[in-house]
């Protein structure tokens, strides 16, 4: 049976048709085509599916999409503002080598904003707990933490 | 000192925008009209007789469009062997072997065709240890592979593994101290964030293209070409095309059966074919490094000069054989070439087991054997009373020396890298405290200059210029994250006086593209790097020709900076390159302003002997560690990490800092974390929650040292760095372990179990 859902995404209202046991991520990936989040396991433990809802991280793989009725989702997609220029997380993370082969990004971008709203100024090891939970194998992870650094202009 | 532009520039990755903003289509996002989706049942049992595969049910549910096994495709053989096919008939010989295969309308569907095919097998007796699978009367693994002179069935490969130089037996006779141990090593997998996949498709013809996310996109062309010839498709093409690729690190250096399931899924459906591997199919299905059994002993002069090495190794193969197996070559070389030893033997055997099969992973044997090698230096530095630092410089290798397995070596910053290493960690301070608190070093040598593995180690690009100036290069190259697009675009833009934003690398399909070997052996900047300079030279001089012809000047007094050729006898004679490519183009009898290069390394392929010089140039370097381990847990923690690293020259100062970065937490994972566990030929912990890959929170920093030896034959003077990052780590994180406790684990991962072990041990009065 189908289920009737409505949300904010991006900053623009959707309604969608789905099955219960639909999660966030294939809604997003399958029937939005949003494809910028990333299904690295599909089972909680590695951050790629990481989205913003109510402005804080969650693994979008193993979250039923039933539960964002009514709330509000960022994806990577929404966070380049109306004229196309990149959030400074973003600008951020290109001028300072944290993307290589990209997989890891999108996710781990979004931790780094839900970290730098909520805590502007955070210290590096705020920082590296923010994004534990976002698994990366080609950086070590250092120029994504000087990047996220950066970004909170310190 | 030259002023370089592009060169030696903080320039982010080319991609980098598209990837930041989740634009980038990874194979994962790539959908195509009519697309079916693939999934692969798998054996149960890691050796088994088939007895009967029964799919009629799955055949009745709607959506499924078709079902292969062993028993209706046809013979495609692969792998460095041609010892696997895409699925299995007769028998299993791994809980990895592909046993049949749906595509249907939905995943879900095919997922649960699966279910429903019925598989009846006779369970034989297996092996698992290769000590064992070397013994008479092991169970066969191939029951129809012949080894030894008499050609007796055996489970040893073929591949007799064995480099001599000097008089070993003589030199050890001659040692005042000798060393001798036995280390192991085991399975660790790529953790690729990206999991596997590919997309195959056929036209109305019967040719093929496949969307892929392999390393060797020509060398794939020409696998699955073969494949299409098995399949009655001669004659027919195949156009090999890369999505971005989420992660590479060597896995990708091989073809594998579940691209060949979708080439024969998408050829029996007439529709595209994708599959796409869950991540517990990507630590299970996927090839692992190969785990060794490594006896090593080492001597030296009372002074502490290496004397010889003598190596034996047993390589667990697994049940088939991918290039893997031929990691012992580059085992080979830090076995004869890290730091100086006159005399070297080295034998290895592959063995087959009902394990998984192995493959390459960055480095490629090298982290392996360089574990066994620089713990051993810190043992044998002990008995003769020398200090480990003093003892690597003693032995140092040096420019202008030629190796006993015939390396040339050309530039070397061993010595620059060892005492960085030294000053950054206080060596002479913090050394030999044994308060839990320690320090230690270990140091590698890797490839720089390509590596004659196949009969070719070339690369083509061509370069062609538009009317607006923006230049096209076509490489062979791969990238995988690692840079390489960004690098090729540097070098050209340095030599043709333009900015790396007006280059364009294009470097995704077969069609467009030159051919390549393969991005291996940390080859891509020093041979597509080469390749492309050679090309932007030709098509240099193409362009000062036509500029010569509008502004009158001879072609030897132009030359081109920020985007305009401009003469160097009188500066105000210039012409921007978007006008002089116009006048290329518009002129009667015009011509194109592009260019093709081949660039070929001169290294050598091994000989029989297994001697030759592997590469033009060789890559050095040193780690340093200093640790602090826990007596109550075993926890070691690291509290400083330096990467001294001789990388020619620095092309992107950037990107080479997180080729060292990612190495060297791969490295920290390869010593202290990871390890696949396997229990009777099944992997125990396919997710993230139990193979323990290092977290933001795991990093240490890394204080990266580039030495700069600006290699002659490198393009800017630059060598390989792609590999060597996590090199040295493990022997480096042991031997700190040992200066903080006096502990020695010649085993890994060295987990908190085993130094908590190894110090009871200690303490047990003897
Ligand atoms: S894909 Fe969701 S946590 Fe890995
Ligand atoms: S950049 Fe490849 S996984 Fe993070």
């Amino acid at each position: 049976m189908k289920k009737s859902i409505s949300f904010v995404l991006n900053g623009e209202p959707v309604r969608a048709e789905i099955e219960p046991h639909l999660t966030l991520l294939h809604l997003l990936r399958d029937e939005l085509e949003l494809t910028g989040t990333k299904e690295g396991c599909g089972m909680g433990e590695c951050g790629a599916c990481t989205v913003l809802l109510d402005g804080r991280p969650v693994n979008s793989c193993i979250l039923p999409a039933m539960e964002v009725d009514g709330k509000n989702v960022t994806t990577i997609e929404g966070l380049i503002d109306a004229q196309g220029n990149l959030h400074p997380i973003q600008k951020a993370f290109i001028e300072h080598g944290a993307i290589q082969c990209g997989f890891c990004t999108p996710g781990m971008v979004l931790s780094a904003k839900a970290l730098l709203d909520e805590n502007p100024k955070p210290t590096e090891e705020e920082i590296r707990n923010a994004i534990a939970g976002n698994l990366c194998r080609c950086t070590g992870y250092l120029q994504i933490v000087q990047a996220i650094k950066a970004a909170s202009n310190q | 000192m030259e002023e370089f532009i592009n060169i030696g520039k903080r320039i982010p990755k080319t991609d980098a925008e598209e990837k930041v903003t989740g634009r980038a289509v990874y194979i994962h996002d790539l959908k195509v009209p009519g697309m079916l989706f693939g999934k692969i049942l798998y054996s149960p049992h890691a050796h088994a007789k088939i007895l009967n595969i029964d799919t009629s049910r799955a055949e009745r549910l709607l959506g499924v469009k078709a079902i292969l096994t062993g028993y209706n495709i046809p013979s495609i053989k692969f792998g460095f062997y041609k010892d696997n096919v895409p699925l299995k008939a007769g028998k299993v010989r791994s809980c990895r072997d592909e046993v049949a295969a749906v595509a249907a309308t939905d995943p879900d569907i095919a997922e649960e065709a699966l279910d429903l095919i019925r598989v009846d097998y006779e369970i034989l007796p297996s092996v698992f240890d290769p000590e064992e699978a070397m013994k008479e009367g092991a169970p066969l693994v191939h029951d129809e592979h012949v080894g030894g002179k008499e050609k007796r069935p055996t489970n040893v490969l073929n591949l007799p593994w064995r480099l001599i130089a000097g008089d070993v037996d003589e030199a050890r006779r001659q040692s005042a101290y000798v060393a001798e141990d036995r280390f192991r090593v085991t399975w660790v997998t790529h953790c690729c964030m990206g999991t596997s996949g590919c997309l195959a498709q056929f036209d109305l013809k019967n040719n093929l293209t496949i969307y892929s996310i392999t390393q060797i996109p020509s060398l794939a062309q020409r696998d699955f070409t073969e494949a299409l010839s098995a399949m009655g498709l001669q004659g027919k093409k195949v156009r090999v095309i890369k999505t971005m690729i989420g992660g590479g690190f060597g896995s990708k250096l091989d073809t594998y059966a579940f691209e060949y399931i979708a080439i024969l899924l998408a050829h029996k459906t007439h529709k595209p074919v994708k599959i796409v591997f869950s991540r517990e199919e990507e630590f299970f299905a996927t090839s692992p490094r190969q785990p060794a059994i490594i006896d090593i002993a080492q001597g030296c002069t009372r002074d502490g000069r290496l004397t010889f090495r003598d190596v034996r190794m047993i390589l667990d193969n697994g049940a088939y054989t991918s290039w893997g197996a031929t990691t012992p070559s580059v085992m080979m070389m830090p076995i004869s070439s890290l730091y100086k030893v006159p005399n070297v033997r080295y034998v290895a055997k592959c063995v087959y087991t009902n394990n998984t099969y192995s493959q390459a992973m960055r480095g490629y044997g090298n982290p392996q054997a360089t574990f066994a090698i620089d713990s051993q230096i810190d043992i044998l530095a002990e008995m003769a009373g020398i200090d480990p630092l003093d003892f690597r410089l003693r032995n140092a290798n040096t420019p202008g020396e030629i190796t006993p397995q015939n390396f040339k070596i050309i530039t070397c910053g061993l010595r620059e890298c060892i005492d960085a290493v030294a000053q950054k960690l206080d060596w002479r301070q913090n050394r030999g405290r044994r308060d839990g608190r320690g320090v230690g070093m270990a140091s590698l040598i890797h490839v720089g200059g390509g590596a004659r593995v196949y009969k070719s180690d070339g690369c083509g690009t061509i370069i062609k210029i538009d009317d607006f100036g923006t230049v096209n290069v076509f490489t062979g190259a791969t990238d995988m994250g690692q840079g390489a697009d960004t690098v090729i675009a540097q070098i050209v833009a340095e030599e043709l006086g333009v900015r790396t934003e007006d280059v364009v690398v294009i470097h995704t399909d077969t069609d467009v593209c030159p051919w390549d070997v393969g991005a291996h052996a940390s080859r891509t900047t020093f041979v597509a790097g080469n390749s492309a300079l050679g090309a932007a030279k030709k098509v240099k001089q193409l362009l000062l020709e036509v500029a010569g012809q509008t502004l009158g000047e001879s072609p030897e007094n132009l030359d081109i900076r920020d985007r305009t050729v401009f003469s160097k006898r009188d500066p105000e004679k210039k012409s921007p390159l978007g006008k002089v490519l116009r006048a290329a183009h518009y002129t009667t009898g015009g011509r194109m302003v592009m260019a093709e290069y081949f660039y070929d390394p001169a290294n050598e392929n091994l000989d029989r002997e297994f001697k030759g010089n592997l590469s033009v140039t060789y890559s050095y370097g040193t780690h340093g560690v200093e640790v602090e381990v826990d007596k109550e847990t075993g926890q070691v923690k690291i509290l400083k990490y330096v990467a001294a690293h001789d990388v020619g020259k620095a092309i992107n100062p950037m990107l080479l800092e997180g080729q060292v970065y990612g190495g060297v937490a791969m490295g920290i994972g390869y010593a202290l974390t990871e390890r696949l566990i396997s229990q009777n030929g099944k992997v125990m912990n396919p997710n993230f929650l139990d193979y323990k890959m290092l977290t933001a929170k795991d990093v240490p920093n890394v204080d990266p040292i580039v030495i700069e030896t600006n290699d002659p034959f490198g393009p800017f003077g630059a060598k390989g760095i792609g590999e060597p990052g996590l090199v040295p780590t493990a022997p480096a994180i042991a031997n700190a372990i040992y200066d903080a406790l006096g502990v020695r684990i010649k085993d890994l991962p060295i987990t908190p179990e085993k130094v908590l072990a190894a110090l009871k041990q200690k303490t047990k009065p003897q």
